[in-house]
């Protein structure tokens, strides 16, 4: 495996730092080196804010941002109006979208793969609150296969014990099922 | 938020990794002031310390002045002592550094390096410790979240060493470090107490025979008393070396002592740089070297000590040294570091064009394409010589007219 | 040789006597006296302290500069301060 590097893109506030963080975590229960780190900016709540994720199977060295990630995750889709989500995406990468509509109704500027999963909606059904975080991480370990949806849950469980992480263990899994293959 | 100590090969937070560390080391006290970014490392502690995990004692101040005066006192006592801060923090220490320096007390500091305002900006460079490096501190520069977690504990080995007995900075970048989520063998207790001996000071505070410490001293003593600590800098030398070499006998673990190379053998440019930075650098290192460019890295671990004997013997070969300073000494045009190697050069044998690059200020990011098109500069000064000695890089032409 | 930091015995302040510093010397005038203590409260030194078994002031003469704010502040004028004979 060469290094496979992710940026998700959200608003302060979403978990997008967290999201990075537990993709870490679940990509070294799978046996991989991870590396995940915000971006930093000023973090207040509703700004735009990035976090990225690097998977590898060898130590992990480089210390820059991404610029060219293999894959982005939008938390949000407003973002698409004020933040370019796509740039420096790898032609052969993949865009996975927090939004109810279609991949082709985004007129995303890129060549990679578009994939979208309403997530707020599986996180109203499951969880019973507009957090989204970790159902795109289930979306993204359905979508990309980098990461496996258990790696996943165990996670979040760990971070979110008892009944909170129980709920949203079974969101990621919603999530992910969808994603396989979507 | 329960203060858990973790255990094992784990993902954990950089900060949580160097509390974790500090805490293996059992600092009987412990006392800092919160501040961005170094922040999650005492609340860390703080919890260990609230939640009985840990031994310490934990002085909560009002200021980083108070802060290190506190760990002045507990150490002159005896004590094993611990703190962290970053930028302006550092700075409102800036006296008490020189006296626990010169008292010799082997105080244990992690520095989250951070710019230095005006303007004010919460971000990574090393403006901040390179500030410091006259009061008297070691300071050693990390690369990854586990050698900050195994400098911590060489860090104490060093200061506390009877003939050093001085304090020591463990420099780590904020956020890129303090923020990075990254696998971590966290050390354990027993292992730690095998390795790092108990602290046994030269001479502490003892009420049954009692002592004036940080007396008033005339010209007829001052300037050997300094004499003294320029002494202890020189032998604590050996002493970095030696702990990194005893840490690696113990844990199996090692990345360099005063500095590290990576690939300067027959290397004709050289990068020098402190930090995460260097991280980057041997990435890049193993692109070029991969295409056939004799491209090398050298590592500065060591700021103080200055490990100019050990620069120069990495660098005799080389046809340029490039250094990547993140500070600026405003008023020479260049980073510290870069002066620093120019000066130690300047007397020698060996003769080797230097070029500084300012750097990453204020936590600009530092791309591979940056450093790419640094090593064209340098390939550059070997066809056709030196046409500047050090420059400021990415910097942003529609801000400033350069 | 000296130790490797500025450590040294304590109270050796005391072993400095700076009387030879003073040119007047303050007398005080139990008579005058009301015990209110303004010379010991605004002595610089800490050495101006209530006599044995008294209700009056005087000086520790052994550390006294001669400095004339007890005699200043003194609300009583129960203290002069005289050319010291040396």
């Amino acid at each position: 495996m060469i290094m496979k590097e992710i940026r998700i893109h959200g608003r302060g506030g979403q978990g997008s730092v967290t999201a990075a963080e537990l993709l870490a975590i679940a990509a070294f229960e799978d046996g991989l080196y991870s590396q995940a780190f915000p971006s930093f900016g000023v973090e207040r709540r509703g700004a735009p804010v990035m976090a990225f994720v690097r998977l590898s199977d060898h130590t992990i060295r480089l210390r820059s941002q991404v610029y060219d990630p293999d894959y982005v995750i939008v938390q949000d889709a407003t973002l698409i109006e004020t933040v370019d989500v796509a740039s420096g995406l790898k032609a052969d990468g993949m865009i996975i979208i927090n939004t109810e509509h279609k991949p082709e109704d985004l007129h995303l500027e890129t060549e990679a793969v578009v994939r979208t999963i309403d997530a707020t909606r599986i996180a109203l059904d499951i969880i019973g609150k507009p957090i989204m975080n970790t159902v795109m991480l289930g979306a993204f370990a359905g979508a990309s296969g980098e990461v496996t949806v258990d790696s996943i849950k165990h996670a979040v469980q760990d971070r979110f014990p008892g009944k909170v992480g129980e709920k949203n263990a079974e969101a990621v899994q919603s999530a992910y099922d969808r994603g396989v293959g979507a | 938020m329960t203060g858990e100590l973790k255990s094992g090969r784990q993902v954990v937070e950089g900060s949580y990794a160097v509390a974790h560390a500090a805490a293996m080391c059992r600092p009987d006290v412990i006392s800092a002031y919160p501040i961005t970014p170094q922040t999650h490392i005492v609340e860390d502690l703080s919890q260990f310390v609230a939640d009985g995990v840990i031994d310490s004692k934990y002085i909560n101040v009002e200021s980083e002045f108070s802060a290190l005066s506190a760990l002045v006192g507990a150490s002159a006592a005896g004590a094993r002592t611990y703190s962290a801060t970053t930028s302006q923090g550092l700075a409102l220490m800036h006296e008490v550094l020189f006296n626990a320096a010169g008292m010799r007390l082997p105080i244990v500091m992690t520095i989250v390096n951070r710019s230095m305002s005006a303007p004010i900006n919460i971000w990574n460079d090393h403006q901040d410790s390179v500030a410091q490096r006259d009061t008297g501190w070691i300071q050693i520069y990390i690369e990854d979240a586990q050698e900050l977690v195994d400098a911590t504990a060489q860090a104490f080995m060093i200061g506390e060493d009877p003939d050093v007995s001085l304090p020591v900075m463990v420099c780590m970048d904020g956020f890129i470090l303090s923020h990075v989520f990254e696998p971590v063998d966290l050390l354990d207790q027993k292992d730690v107490d095998d390795f790092l001996p108990q602290f046994l000071p030269v001479r502490a505070l003892d009420p049954d025979n009692p002592e004036s410490f940080g007396m008033f001293v005339d010209p007829a003593y001052y300037m050997d008393f300094r004499y003294l600590v320029e002494q202890a800098m020189d032998a604590s030398r050996s002493k970095i070396e030696d702990a990194a070499k005893k840490f690696e006998s113990s844990f199996g673990r090692h990345y360099g002592g005063l500095i590290d190379t990576y690939h300067t053998d027959g290397a004709e440019i050289i990068l020098v740089a402190m930090g995460s930075l260097v991280g980057t650098l041997r990435d890049v290192v193993d692109d070029l070297r991969s295409k056939g460019k004799p491209v090398g890295l050298l590592k500065i671990r060591a700021f103080r000590p200055f490990p100019i004997d050990e620069i120069k013997k990495a660098v005799a070969g080389a046809k340029v040294v490039v250094v990547l300073d993140k500070n600026i000494s405003l008023g020479t045009g260049e980073g510290a570091v870069t002066t620093e190697i120019k000066a130690g050069m300047y007397n020698g044998d060996i003769s080797v064009p230097v070029i500084g690059f300012v750097i990453g200020l204020g936590g600009r990011d530092i791309p591979v394409t940056t450093v790419q098109r640094i090593v064209e500069k340098a390939e550059d000064v070997i066809r056709n010589g030196i046409a500047a000695e050090s420059e400021f890089v990415d910097l942003n032409h529609s801000h400033v007219r350069v | 040789m000296i130790p490797h930091a500025p450590i040294g015995e304590v109270g050796s302040s005391l072993a400095n006597k700076t009387s030879g510093w003073r040119i007047f010397i303050p007398v005080f005038n139990a008579e005058l006296c009301n015990g209110c203590g303004t010379c010991e409260t605004f002595c610089p030194e800490g050495i101006v302290h209530k006599i044995e078994g008294g209700d009056t002031f005087a000086a520790d003469y052994d550390y006294c500069k001669g400095c004339g704010i007890c005699a200043a502040e003194c609300p009583k004028d129960a203290i002069e301060m005289v050319l010291e004979e040396k």
